[in-house]
């Protein structure tokens, strides 16, 4: 427990939660951000815009921080290649075939009671955690 | 227009939320996930939160009936549970177990982390145009019942 923060998680998660809100009362879409990206994969007419624009905000959100005069938290990955590689395969494949991650049926599908978000989220949180058992405690990863 | 600026700057407090939440951290989201070990139970809150007030937003969404910048809701509206979703699900789950990445934090990663998520979210990417080859129909799970046998 000694890494526990629940203060900035908590604000962090209203802010998630604030932006999946927006997007649904503004733009009446769910935040889900495989789906925002796979929809890219092969773009699809007329909704390449707002993908992109979305995807943008994302990608300048750390800039933004930083220039507000905080300090970005660590990002410690601490994986070999081959295993980013089958990692990032996986993960691809996987939430388009569930038809989301941790962003569409997590926040925003839990957030609207989708019985299919959430029997998804419990899914990929026992396999999740199931896999971190066994690299860590059985394999020693 | 409208639609554009408002997708960017949910993308971007989105983008904040990850930041602060510190869910950009692979190891802080394998610290969560590690229930057995040294279980890091943060990342419950962010869920928490999220949930909460993307919730929130749903019932103003459906009080409205109508986006304000868009003609309509977009929001799935199936309820039934399929192979492809609980597959799907799985194996997501195993991947986002292998390295702490999920989609939302390896994108961010992409513009701070270091620069091993590029290799992650390349593979994703092919992993997400790989899933376009994949028949509609595919996994497909038939109940087989076994023949009634008759010993004798």
């Amino acid at each position: 427990m000694e890494n526990f923060t629940p203060v900035s998680s908590l604000i962090g998660g209203l802010m998630i939660g604030a932006s999946a809100a927006l997007f649904l009362v503004l733009n009446g879409r769910i935040a889900g951000i495989s789906g925002i990206l796979g929809g890219l994969i092969p773009p699809e007419r007329g909704h390449v815009g707002w993908r992109l624009a979305f995807l943008a905000g994302m990608f300048i959100a750390p800039l933004a921080y930083v220039a507000s005069g905080a300090a970005l938290p660590a990002s410690e990955l601490d994986a070999s290649l081959p295993l980013l590689v089958v990692a990032g395969l996986i993960v691809g494949f996987g939430t388009r075939l569930g038809a989301g991650c941790t962003s569409g049926h997590g926040v925003c599908g839990i957030g609207r009671g989708s019985p299919r978000s959430i029997v998804a989220t419990l899914v990929f949180m026992a396999t999740a955690v199931a896999t971190v058992f066994v690299t860590r405690h059985l394999l020693g990863m | 227009m409208p639609l554009i600026l408002s997708a960017f700057a949910s993308g971007l407090l989105f983008g904040l939320g990850l930041i602060v939440s510190q869910m950009v951290n692979p190891a802080k989201v394998l610290g969560f996930l590690d229930i057995f070990g040294h279980w890091d139970p943060s990342l419950a809150l962010v869920m928490g939160g999220a949930v909460a007030v993307s919730s929130l937003g749903y019932l103003v969404a459906k009080r409205r009936g109508v986006p304000v910048l868009a003609p309509r809701l977009e929001i799935p509206t199936r309820r039934d549970l399929d192979p492809r979703l609980i597959a799907g699900a799985a194996l997501f789950g195993i991947g986002w177990g292998l390295v702490g990445l999920c989609p939302g934090p390896a994108l961010v990663g992409l513009t701070f982390g270091p620069t091993e998520i590029f290799v992650f979210v390349a593979a994703m990417i092919i992993g997400m145009a790989v899933f376009r080859l994949v028949p509609a129909d595919w996994p497909q799970v038939t109940f087989r019942r076994e023949a009634t046998r008759v010993d004798g």
